[in-house]
């Protein structure tokens, strides 16, 4: 799918020089304010509305020639109020566009249950009017119409802006489980920035008719164009998302104090009282990571060993330099292991993660607001905080800093 | 009361059934005529006013000044008659359509159009459907009109019911004026009652309660 330049001045210049390229599969969140373009920019593409210049190709067809009925009837389309039409049972409204294109009857029947199984509603709804469904179960009547005669595209004008938020929050699931599993395109309108954060494969903030700033949603909090989108964003969502765009190596003590398979326990017990900790990483001469010994290894096999290669802990957790801070905290948390080495693609030794540094990263999320000023120091902080009493050894790491 | 039907019995019939076939006639007409104006108005919305405006002023006109401006066009006799009832009918139909229309909700017309209904088909399954009460409620109230004014016909010699009304007016016959007056108003209540069915019968469910 295609989208070209749209410009739409109509006295008022409602969408402005809006250019885009939406690939398949993609799920694409609109947001903005009111009066941005969002809602207009959308009914251009099924030709709601149409536009005063530009091109809207879909699968390189542009469809200012196509014939606006059919082009409608192979585009999904969800509306806030959802739209069901009252007089018609379920059944019936499931398949109002497969009935428009003139399926056989049983076809018709066979669609309209593998439908409501998608929603997760019991088959004998089928029969019910839409008055007699809750409004979630409506909106996902809703959800399902627009994918009842296999559309690949699909249009949503805030669709679960009327419900309240336990039921949206469920939709919102059911939707990006569907766009997942069906493969389908999606795009979807939303004044909603936590609903744009979770579903959107890309968000396009959308500000007097023009675009703000195209990107993931990881690539909007990580980097808002401008003070425009910060806002819209809030400050809270910047902060909170902290710890969920920032990597491991961002944030892990580098220089951590390693030593080599080959060294005597000697040499390594002097290296763990010089550097005050009480376990090394163990790296070979390319700083591949091979290991970790404590000092209560040194202690037990004193005697009976001789190299650091006898008695280090082969089998070892780490973590990738840059994964997500999101996706480690938790794991390190609950397997409660002191230290964590963090290794790049090559498996080479890049840093290490502590207790410490968790207790920074947990501090930042709730406290991160007053600290702004403090960021750059996030390592030194670590040192004046009292973590020794947390940890007694990666807090000392950072003096090598 | 036995007397007066043993006397009148088969006139009364007979007036009853030309009273009542002006009246359908015209209401037949009306409905043919004003429901879809009423539709198209919806669309041109900017000549609305001016037909809304031109229908008011022809339900302003008295009745019997109306019916006596058809002779000249029409002659005397059934049709004169049924044209103005016609045109009395008109109104109601016509504004409770154009109301029951434009009071579909927007959003169901937009989700009409966006899944890729034709305009027409917007009209047929869904707006004409959701209007259909509104739309009967001005039919039901041009019916009561056109059978009560249809005793009026009488006048420019249509028949109907009208005839015994006129008749006992002047003769100073109480008999006749209400042997004329109560079918009048039983029929409209009839009609009434069954259009009230068929209300029903039109209006869409929507639950199954």
């Amino acid at each position: 799918m295609e989208h070209l330049n749209k410009t739409y001045p109509g006295g008022k210049v409602a969408v402005e020089d809006f250019n885009m390229e939406i690939e398949k599969g993609e799920f694409v969140c609109f947001i903005g304010t009111s009066g941005s373009g969002k809602t207009t920019t959308m009914r251009m593409i099924n030709r709601m509305l149409s536009q005063t210049s530009g091109t809207i190709k879909l699968n390189g067809e542009d469809i200012s020639k196509m014939d606006a009925v059919k082009l409608r009837r192979q585009i999904g389309y969800v509306i806030q109020n959802i739209g069901l039409m009252p007089h018609l049972t379920i059944r019936d409204n499931i398949t109002l566009v497969p009935k428009l294109l003139k399926w056989p009857q049983d076809k018709m029947n066979e669609r309209a249950k593998e439908m409501i199984k998608l929603v997760e509603l019991p088959e004998d709804y089928l029969d019910r009017y839409p008055s007699e469904l809750s409004g979630g179960q409506q909106q996902r009547i809703g959800v399902v119409r627009a994918l009842a005669a296999n559309q690949d595209l699909v249009l949503m004008d805030e669709p679960f802006g009327a419900l309240d938020p336990i039921t949206r929050e469920a939709l919102q699931d059911l939707v990006k489980d569907l766009q997942e599993r069906l493969g389908k395109t999606f795009v979807f309108v939303t004044h909603d920035m936590d609903e744009a954060l979770k579903l959107a494969t890309r968000i396009v903030i959308m500000d007097g008719g023009k675009i703000m700033q195209v990107d993931t949603p990881d690539g909007i909090l990580r980097h808002p164009a401008n003070e425009f989108v910060e806002n819209l964003i809030g400050k809270d969502r910047l902060i909170q998302a902290r710890p969920s765009i920032t990597t491991v190596g961002q944030v892990m003590l580098k220089n951590p104090i390693a030593t080599t398979p080959g060294k005597s326990l000697t040499d390594a017990l002097r290296l763990m009282h010089d550097k005050r900790v009480d376990s090394l990483l163990v790296t070979d001469e390319a700083g591949i990571l091979k290991g970790m010994i404590g000092i209560e290894d040194v202690d037990y096999n004193f005697n009976s060993a001789t190299s650091v290669d006898d008695i280090m802990n082969r089998d070892i957790f780490y973590v990738q330099s840059n994964s997500l801070i999101r996706d480690t905290v938790e794991r390190i948390l609950k397997r409660g292991f002191k230290n964590i080495p963090v290794v790049d693609d090559q498996h080479r030794l890049v840093g290490i993660v502590t207790r410490a540094t968790l207790v920074d990263i947990v501090y930042d999320a709730l406290w991160g607001d007053e600290e702004e000023d403090e960021e750059s120091n996030n390592i030194h902080h670590v040192d004046e905080t009292p973590a020794t009493e947390v940890d007694q050894t990666g807090a000392e790491g950072g003096d090598q800093q | 009361m036995i007397t007066f039907l043993q006397t009148y019995g088969m006139q009364l019939l007979l007036k009853t059934w030309q009273h009542l076939y002006i009246s359908a006639f015209s209401l037949a007409l009306g409905i043919i005529v004003a429901v879809p104006l009423g539709i198209l108005l919806t669309r041109v919305k900017s000549i609305a006013n001016v037909v809304m405006a031109i229908a008011s002023m022809l339900q302003t006109i008295p009745a019997m000044a109306l019916l006596a401006l058809m002779i000249p066009f029409f002659g005397i006799g059934a049709i004169p008659a049924i044209i103005a009832l016609f045109i009395y009918s008109l109104l109601p139909i016509l504004r409770n359509t154009y109301l029951g229309m434009e009071d579909v909700n927007p959003a169901l017309i937009d989700a009409a159009k966006g899944m890729g209904m034709t305009g027409w088909q917007s009209i047929i399954k869904v707006e004409v459907p959701m209007a259909a009460p509104v739309i009967m409620a001005g039919i039901r109230l041009s019916a009561t009109y056109v059978i009560a004014w249809a005793a009026l016909a009488s006048y420019i010699g249509a028949g109907g019911l009208g005839d015994f009304i006129f008749n006992g007016l002047n003769l100073y016959r109480t008999d006749l004026i209400l042997g004329g007056s109560i079918p009048v108003i039983i029929l409209a209540l009839i009609v009434d009652w069954l259009l009230g069915k068929l209300e029903a019968v039109v209006t869409p469910k929507t639950s199954h309660a």
